[in-house]
C-alpha cells in the first residue's frame, strides 16, 4: 500500500501544465543537475506542497470519516454530517461575504492569505463546541448525529442569506473557496498544517481501543471499563481539529470522508481499526493524489475543481462496491 | 461462617429500584436483600415489563439503585471505577449488535479489553483465555466466520464466550434465549449449568423458560407487582411463590410436576 501511495505521490507531482520529466524531477529533490531553473520553483513551490496537501487532505478526512462512522455506529455518517464543514464554510462566508454586507472592518483587500484559515477554524470550532455541548446534554449519539445535521443546515441558511445581499464579486470568490483546491499552500501555511493534521492522527493511535468496543454499541463498551463519554469528547475533538483545518485550508471537500472508509472495509475485510485506520489513511491519501492528478488535466493548461472531480469519480466507484458486495458496514 | 462468607459474590442492602423521573419517582421494586454465593446459576424470573431487565441494569452499574447498595466480593460497586468493575461483572445484553465485519475471534478477543495495554495488544494469558473461553462453548468451527453470519443460537453462544474470555466471576445475562427455539433453550442453558459448576461462575440469568429455570438453576428471584422472592426453587414452591407470578386465570403451578400448567378451560 505504501509502495502505491509513492508511486502516486511522483505521478502526481509528473503531471500539471508544464511537463516535467521524472529524470528531472529525482535531480530535483534528491540533488543533482537540473535542466531548468523554471522547473526548480515548480516542482519545490507548488507541486510538492501540491502533492503533500493532497496526502494531508485525504488522509485526514477519510480517518475523520472512519471515527464518525464508528463512533455513531452509522454507515453514513462522515465530517460532513457533524455540521462541521459547514462551520468552517460559515466562518469563511462571514469573512468573504460579511466584508460586502458589513462593509469597512474588513475589506476584501485585506483578505491575507492566513485570514481564510483562521476563519474557517474559527467557525469549524464554534459548531464543533456547540455539538460537543450538545453531546453532553443528550446519551443518545443518534441525536447527536441530527444535531450536526442541524447545525449543517442552519449554517448553510446563513451563507444563503449572506449571499443573498453581498456582491457578484464576493459569491464568486466564495464559491471558488468552495469548489476546494489543494495548490495555493506556502511551506509556511504547510508546516502549521503539517503540525495540527500531526496532533490529530497521533490521537487517533489512543482511541483505537475504544473504538474496538464502541464496535458492540455503548453498554457493552461501557460494560469493558471504557469510559464511553470521555473517548466519545475525545473523538469528536479529533474529527473537528482535523476537519476544521482541512477545511481551513483547502475548502470543502465532499466524498472522501464518507466513501474511503466503506472503501477500506471492503477490501481488507475488516472493522478492526488497527487495520482500518491506516488502511483508511493510505487509501485517502491515494485516491486524493489521483483525483487531483486527473483535476490537473494533464498537457493542458486548465485546472478543474477538486471537489467536483472527486464526486464526479468517487461516486460511480463507491455505487460499483455496493452493487457488488450488496452490504454497508459500521 | 468466615469461609461461607467469603463465598458470597453478590450482595444487595435494602436495595430499591426504579426510574426517577423529573418530579415522580417511579419504584419497580423495594426492599431486595439477596446474597448469592460463588458458582451459582441464579435465575431471574416474572411477567413481562416487570423490572427483571431494571433490576439487572441496576445491578451491572448501567442504571442507578434508587435507594440501598449492591456489593461485589465485598465491594460496594458505586466505588469501584468502570474498568476496576469490568474485571468483576461481563454481561449478555439482548440488544443487536451494530452491523459490523467483526470475526468471532475478534469479537470474543474484544472480551479481554479490560486487560490489554493502551494499543489493544493481546498477550500470551489473553490469547489462552479466549482459546478456553471457545473451547467451553464449543465453538472452535466458528471462529474465522463473521458474527453477523450466524444464527442466533449460535451468537448466543458466542456472546457467552466473549462473557467468559472476560474472565469475571459474575456474568449477567439478559434473555440470552428469547429468540430461540426449544433445543437451543435447552442447549444454552445446560450450556451455562455446566458453566457453572466447571468455572465456579456465577451465572444470573433473565429467562420467561420458567419450568427449564426449575429444573436446572441453584436459585431463582421471582418478581411479581407486589413482591419479590429469593431462593432455592424447592424452597419457593413451598412457600407457594410460584402462584403469583402471573394472573390465575391462564394458567395455575402445579407443585407435585413443580411445573406451569394451563388452566382448563
Amino acid at each position: 500500500m505504501s509502495v502505491i501511495l509513492i508511486v502516486f505521490f511522483f505521478l502526481n507531482i509528473r503531471f500539471g501544465s508544464v511537463s516535467i520529466p521524472f529524470k528531472d524531477i529525482f535531480n530535483i529533490l534528491f540533488g543533482g543537475d537540473i535542466s531548468k531553473d523554471s522547473w526548480e520553483t515548480i516542482i519545490i513551490n507548488f507541486r510538492v506542497p501540491k502533492a503533500i496537501t493532497a496526502i494531508l487532505v485525504g488522509s485526514g478526512l477519510s480517518v475523520c470519516g472512519l471515527l464518525m462512522q464508528t463512533l455513531f455506529r452509522n454507515p453514513l455518517a462522515g465530517p460532513f454530517v457533524l455540521g462541521i464543514s459547514s462551520g468552517a464554510s460559515l466562518g469563511v462566508a462571514i469573512l468573504i461575504l460579511g466584508s460586502s454586507v458589513f462593509g469597512g472592518a474588513f475589506l476584501t483587500s485585506t483578505l491575507s492569505n492566513l485570514s481564510l484559515p483562521i476563519a474557517a477554524s474559527f467557525g469549524a470550532f464554534l459548531v464543533l463546541s456547540s455539538v460537543i455541548f450538545a453531546a453532553n446534554k443528550v446519551r443518545n449519539t443518534m441525536s447527536i448525529l441530527i444535531i450536526g445535521l442541524m447545525f449543517g443546515s442552519l449554517t448553510s441558511a446563513i451563507i444563503s442569506v449572506l449571499a443573498y445581499f453581498c456582491e457578484a464579486a464576493q459569491i464568486q470568490q466564495y464559491l471558488f473557496w468552495s469548489f476546494g483546491s489543494l495548490g495555493n499552500l506556502s511551506w509556511n501555511e504547510l508546516i502549521i498544517f503539517t503540525c495540527i493534521y500531526s496532533v490529530g492522527i497521533i490521537g487517533t493511535i489512543f482511541v483505537i481501543k475504544p473504538l474496538n468496543s464502541l464496535l458492540l454499541g455503548e453498554n457493552y463498551a461501557k460494560s469493558l471499563g471504557i469510559n464511553v463519554k470521555k473517548s466519545r469528547n475525545i473523538i469528536l475533538l479529533i474529527t473537528s481539529l482535523l476537519t476544521g483545518v482541512i477545511t481551513a485550508f483547502s475548502g470543502p471537500i465532499a466524498f472522501v470522508g464518507l466513501a474511503v472508509p466503506h472503501i477500506a472495509k471492503i477490501i481488507f475485510s475488516s472493522s478492526n481499526h488497527k487495520i482500518l485506520l491506516p488502511a483508511t489513511a493510505i487509501i485517502g491519501a491515494i485516491i486524493l493524489l489521483i483525483c487531483d492528478s486527473i483535476a490537473q488535466l494533464p498537457t493542458s493548461e486548465y485546472t478543474l475543481p477538486i471537489n467536483a472531480i472527486t464526486s464526479l469519480f468517487g461516486a460511480p466507484i463507491v455505487i460499483w462496491l455496493l452493487v457488488r458486495k450488496k452490504k454497508l458496514y459500521v | 461462617m468466615k469461609n461461607s462468607k467469603k463465598n458470597i459474590v453478590l450482595k444487595t442492602e435494602n436495595l430499591s429500584i426504579g426510574y426517577q423521573q423529573k418530579k415522580s419517582t417511579k419504584i419497580v421494586i423495594s426492599e431486595i436483600n439477596l446474597e448469592i454465593k460463588k458458582g451459582k446459576l441464579v435465575a431471574v424470573l416474572g411477567k413481562n415489563g416487570i423490572g427483571k431487565s431494571t433490576l439487572l441494569r441496576t445491578l451491572s452499574k448501567v442504571q442507578k439503585p434508587l435507594l440501598g447498595k449492591i456489593f461485589i466480593n465485598q465491594k460496594n460497586i458505586h466505588e469501584l471505577s468502570e474498568k476496576e468493575l469490568s474485571t468483576e461483572l461481563s454481561l449478555v445484553l439482548t440488544e443487536r449488535l451494530p452491523e459490523s465485519q467483526l470475526t468471532v475471534y475478534e469479537l470474543i478477543a474484544i472480551g479481554r479489553q479490560p486487560y490489554t495495554n493502551w494499543i489493544d495488544k493481546l498477550c500470551a494469558t489473553d490469547v489462552e483465555k479466549i482459546e478456553i473461553a471457545i473451547k467451553q462453548t464449543e465453538i472452535e468451527h466458528l471462529k474465522n466466520s463473521r458474527f453477523h453470519e450466524l444464527s442466533d443460537g449460535q451468537l448466543q453462544r458466542v456472546l457467552i464466550a466473549r462473557a467468559l474470555a472476560q474472565d469475571t466471576e459474575i456474568i449477567i445475562l439478559d434473555e440470552p434465549t428469547a429468540h430461540l427455539d426449544m433445543h437451543h433453550t435447552i442447549k444454552i442453558f445446560s450450556l451455562l449449568k455446566e458453566l457453572v459448576s466447571k468455572t465456579q461462575k456465577t451465572i444470573i440469568i433473565s429467562s420467561h423458560e420458567i419450568n427449564l429455570a426449575i429444573q436446572l438453576a441453584d436459585e431463582m428471584m421471582l418478581l411479581s407487582s407486589d413482591t419479590f422472592h429469593f431462593g432455592t426453587p424447592t424452597e419457593l414452591i413451598k412457600a407457594n411463590a410460584f402462584t403469583r407470578l402471573f394472573p390465575k386465570e391462564l394458567v395455575t403451578f402445579d407443585k407435585t410436576l413443580a411445573q406451569f400448567v394451563i388452566t382448563k378451560i
